[in-house]
């Protein structure tokens, strides 16, 4: 009996690797988390887009909760989601933009062209910034808190669907903390 | 319902495309970066090595053209010039893009096992080994049973007679 | 007006395919089960009958490539008019849909020489092992047929022309890498089928290793092959000269070949000495579901990869149920069925029985630890505790250590005797092997470099000690006939298979150790006129010009080598921009060498007419992939023997075997 126990034991084993497997299956193994959570928006002092003569550092994201957004003219996926970011603007959320390995002449075109719902544009020509952030490609956007904490982080795309579902309700959860 | 279609149709295209600039990505980085210190040099190149490059599908930062792999090596390059150890610059990499971005995990609670099982397996793998000469050095090595010899004996037997 | 349904012809082919590997999966296993000799007699004809099915359907999807009948999807997907002919023929398997038919033609194909070669099994145990074959190819043509039909068609609106090859794929290495490396994971298919066989039947005799052998070894001997190409592929096509990069795709391939090799070396113990029955069933149901999981991790999209297929949720769902019902259903069995009391065969410390059990434990540890790294970030996800990598550099600190111990095991192993030997002998044989090994690997980095290396000497004394033991055994054992010819007549393929084997190991090792401590690697900025020094060897870049291929258009450099002040020979790497996808390629220059690889890439275009060009000197880089080349060569050797025998037993055995039923 105690060898037919043990007979069972490679059963055993490939039925524990066979869950996570199945679990593995509704995992996205390309996503994952800002590194940033729950830390410091990191510091930083840059010009803003709009005036080349004007510098701004970490202490615009402190007072009230932010959303961030890391963009750039060279990217598509940006384009179409400015008409979200315009309707989060619109409803009331403040958005910091952050111009991404960008020239300043495209950078401002581009928002004269898909409108601008950004308070500011941090100009960040050298991604030394989104270096910083651990911004690995454009669009990525982080949640700041008023005392100036990265509470929540999207990378890629911002759907209508995630602004109702994800973007609106951590807004909300962080202003009332 | 045909336009719908040929929308669906070139959605797919644009998708195909896509994911070809992704695979693109496959090409290796070549740059001209040498630095006049050997050691230096072999430092940076076993950085490079070791660390993953966040945006591709799975290759390190000295392997891939990703524009953010070739930031991530100029980071490398400058702050081993700045005379920062390993460590630090592991460090100060894994503070932006997590600990995913190192090949060679750190133990810690969570990769215990993954360092842990096979020093243990072979230790493990001794002690069988151990267990099972020592059980066998004395058995004799057992010839046929009974049973196997009058079936053997009834095939020879058979085969004469044939 | 018969080419316009050609797809129609394959996808039925592939149905009536199904029929059969049904017919073959149940009819002979209850044949088998209650003793009827005519449905047992399904399982030949079946067998035969899938396989020609599956290959019409197979060359359906290649005449449909071959005339470029764009309307049919997977052709769209995965070629263009431009392409050249013998790519179109490779692109078959180019991508997911082909190759699972590819996998399930080769898994015919197999079941097909099963039933070819296998006249002297006894009917029943025939019976049974074509019908877990036919289990097998019932599942993964069910998985084409439901989840992806290479035949679908792109009907009405017909694409114009098609999306093409990708590029990294169009190359010779890709034409003969995929199929290669199929054919050893669905070989293991068979060893597979005959321990399920010899569980179901309740003979777990030694009788089963001897017919499983020359299968194992054959389906061993292309997974060899496979994985070197693969390897061979990389270094030269995807241009940054690396030969193993722990990729999950490329650990799914080393997996079965893992077990496969301690399921070699255990089969070889069950048959000789009768000792370790449950272990060899156990371990030929793992080798063949590692197979199995490989094709699980590349095809499910769970594990990043650079190789992975494209993912679809219903296709992973499909092959883990597939995986769970095989793997689940045969472990089973074997815990139902394998025997309660083990025969106990007396062995002592040093004796081969031993070696060989430290063998199969240290292969069994080297299994493990490549799949304990490739899933462990998924198990770390699966219970929500973060992301990590797991790469190159952990496999490499715990892959040297574990080769080396396996080493030395292989070096005593094939001197040592079954049952004992006397410890003093074993020494007297060894001893100027090891020492020998010692003293050259400590000597032989000072002579090449003049510097010492403690990683290069670890690897060489490695590498000499498994030649100069193998040298020191075939000389005893020449010596001990009565004159040297003689000796070589009585040795037999078998020992000349293990022999070319474990040589092969050895040459690998040299190739990896050196090629890893002593590549130079340049990257320099070169407009024509340049030049550079890298190794002793002046690269001078001549002329720089675009050309026009089939399908691409390319940056050409023309870079003259020489060596000492003499010109040697020119070297032409090239940028191409294949013009189907708008993708860029690194066309590799190499000039290869029994001792060392020049390598010359192109990078960039850094304007000016100047380029980034990466300069290699690889030395020894070729001794990777002959040692694997070798240690095919030995698994199919030792084939040639067992074939020799069972000419000889097949009659006796085989009545043998029948009164035993």
């Amino acid at each position: 009996m105690k060898r037919r126990l043990l007979l069972l034991i490679p059963l055993a084993i490939f039925a524990i690797l066979a869950v996570f497997l199945y679990q593995g299956l509704s995992l996205n193994p390309s996503a994952r988390d800002s590194a940033l959570l729950a830390r410091e928006f990191p510091a930083f002092q840059l010009s803003t887009l709009e005036d080349p003569d004007a510098t701004v550092d970490e202490s615009l994201l402190t007072g009230q909760v932010t959303l961030v957004n890391v963009w750039g003219e060279w990217c598509p996926t940006c384009k179409q989601e400015m008409p979200q970011l315009l309707e989060l603007a619109e409803r009331g959320v403040r958005l910091v933009g952050v111009d991404y390995k960008d020239t300043r002449a495209k950078g401002q075109a581009f928002l004269e062209e898909f409108g601008n719902p950004f308070e500011v544009n941090v100009f960040d020509p050298e991604g030394s910034l989104g270096f910083d952030l651990g911004v690995y490609g454009a669009p990525e956007t982080f949640l700041v808190d008023a005392e100036g904490i990265i509470r929540y982080h999207h990378t890629g795309y911002i759907t209508p669907e995630d602004v109702e579902r994800t973007i609106l309700p951590e807004v909300k959860k962080w202003r009332s903390e | 319902m045909a336009q719908r279609m040929i929308w669906a149709r070139l959605a797919k295209v644009a998708l195909l495309a896509l994911s070809l600039l992704v695979a693109g990505a496959v090409t290796a980085a070549i740059e001209v970066r040498q630095f006049d210190d050997p050691v230096l040099q072999q430092r940076y190149d076993s950085l490079a090595a070791s660390l993953r490059c966040p945006k591709c599908a799975n290759q390190a930062i000295g392997d891939s053209d990703s524009p953010i792999a070739g930031d991530m090596r100029e980071r490398v390059a400058l702050l081993l010039e700045e005379g920062r150890s390993d460590r630090e610059i592991q460090d100060y990499m894994i503070d932006r893009f997590g600990e995913y971005v190192l090949y060679n995990p750190r133990l810690t609670d969570r990769t215990w096992l993954l360092w842990g099982l096979p020093a243990a397996l072979v230790v493990l793998g001794a002690v069988v080994i151990a267990l099972i000469v020592r059980a066998r050095r004395n058995a004799s090595n057992r010839a046929l049973s009974a049973e196997e010899r009058q079936r053997l004996e009834a095939l020879i037997n058979r085969e004469r007679t044939r | 007006m018969l080419d316009k349904i050609i797809p129609e012809i394959g996808h039925f082919a592939l149905i009536l395919a199904l029929l059969m590997a049904t017919l073959q999966a149940t009819v002979p296993l209850a044949g088998a089960a209650t003793r009827r000799p005519l449905w047992m007699a399904f399982a030949r004809p079946m067998a035969s009958g899938q396989f020609l099915f599956l290959l019409l359907a197979y060359l359906c999807l290649t005449a449909s490539f071959m005339i470029d009948d764009f309307s049919v999807a997977y052709v769209a997907n995965n070629s263009n008019s431009m392409l050249p002919w013998y790519y179109k023929f490779s692109a078959v398997w180019g991508s997911h849909e082909g190759s699972v038919l590819l996998w399930s033609l080769l898994m015919g194909g197999w079941g097909f020489a099963v039933s070819r070669f296998s006249a002297q099994l006894p009917r029943d145990m025939l019976a049974r092992v074509l019908g877990v074959m036919g289990w097998v190819s019932v599942g993964f043509i069910l998985f084409i047929l439901i989840t992806s039909n290479p035949f679908e068609r792109l009907l009405p609106d017909v694409p114009q022309d098609g999306a093409d090859l990708n590029p990294l794929l169009q190359d010779f290495g890709l034409i003969i890498h995929p199929p290669m490396l199929y054919m050893g994971y669905v070989g293991f298919s068979v060893v597979f089928a005959f321990a399920i066989a010899a569980l179901l039947g309740g003979r777990l005799d030694a009788a089963w290793t001897r017919w499983a052998r020359p299968w194992t070894n054959i389906a061993w001997a292309f997974l060899t092959v496979g994985i070197a190409l693969g390897s061979w592929w990389a270094y030269y096509e995807l241009g940054w000269g690396g030969w193993w990069f722990w990729d999950p795709v490329e650990n799914a391939s080393l997996l079965p070949w893992l077990a496969g090799t301690a399921l070699m070396h255990s089969l070889a113990v069950t048959e000789k000495r009768g000792s370790f029955k449950s272990w060899t069933v156990l371990l030929a149901i793992i080798t063949f579901s590692l197979s199995l999981l490989g094709t699980f991790l590349v095809r499910s999209g769970v594990l990043t990869s650079v190789h992975a297929f494209a993912n679809d949720p219903a296709r992973g769902t499909f092959i883990l149920v597939l995986l769970g019902l095989t793997v689940g259903l045969s472990l089973l069995i074997f815990a139902l069925r394998a025997p309660r009391v083990s025969h106990i065969v007396g062995f002592s410390w040093l004796s081969r029985d031993a070696l060989l059990l430290a063998n199969n434990i240290l292969l069994v540890i080297m299994t493990v630890t490549v799949l304990l790294g490739t899933v462990y970030p998924l198990l770390l996800d699966a219970l929500g505790m973060g992301k990590i990598s797991v790469g190159p550099p952990y496999f490499n600190t715990l892959f040297v250590p574990l080769t080396v111990l396996l080493c030395i095991v292989m070096g005593l192993g094939p001197v040592a005797r079954w049952k004992r030997m006397p410890g003093r002998e074993l020494f007297r044989r060894l001893v100027w092997a090891g020492l020998g090994a010692l003293v050259l690997a400590a000597v032989l980095p000072l002579l090449y470099t003049g510097e010492w290396n403690l990683w290069v000497s670890l690897g060489l004394a490695t590498a000499l000690w498994l030649v100069l033991s193998l040298m020191r055994d075939l000389t005893d054992k020449l010596r001990n006939a009565s004159s040297p010819g003689a000796g070589l007549r009585r040795l037999t393929p078998a020992y000349w298979g293990m022999w070319l084997g474990h040589l092969g190991l050895a040459v690998t090792i040299v190739g990896v150790t050196v090629v890893s401590h002593y590549n130079v690697e340049r990257n320099v900025r070169m407009a024509p006129g340049d030049s550079v020094e890298v190794a002793g060897y002046t690269f001078t870049m001549q002329e720089l010009r675009e050309r026009r291929g089939p399908n691409f258009i390319a940056d050409t450099a023309t870079i003259a080598v020489s060596q000492a002040g003499e010109h040697a020979f020119t070297m032409h790497p090239e940028k191409r921009l294949y013009l189907a996808r708008g993708m860029p390629m690194t066309d590799v220059a190499l000039r290869p060498g029994l001792l060392r690889d020049l390598y010359v890439a192109m990078g960039e275009d850094l304007g000016d007419g100047a380029w980034a060009l990466r300069i290699q000197y690889k030395p020894f880089v070729r001794w990777l992939w002959l040692g694997g080349l070798l240690m095919a060569l030995g698994g199919i050797v030792a084939v040639v023997d067992r074939r020799y025998r069972r000419v000889r037993e097949t009659a006796a055995q085989a009545r043998f075997e029948e009164a035993q039923a």
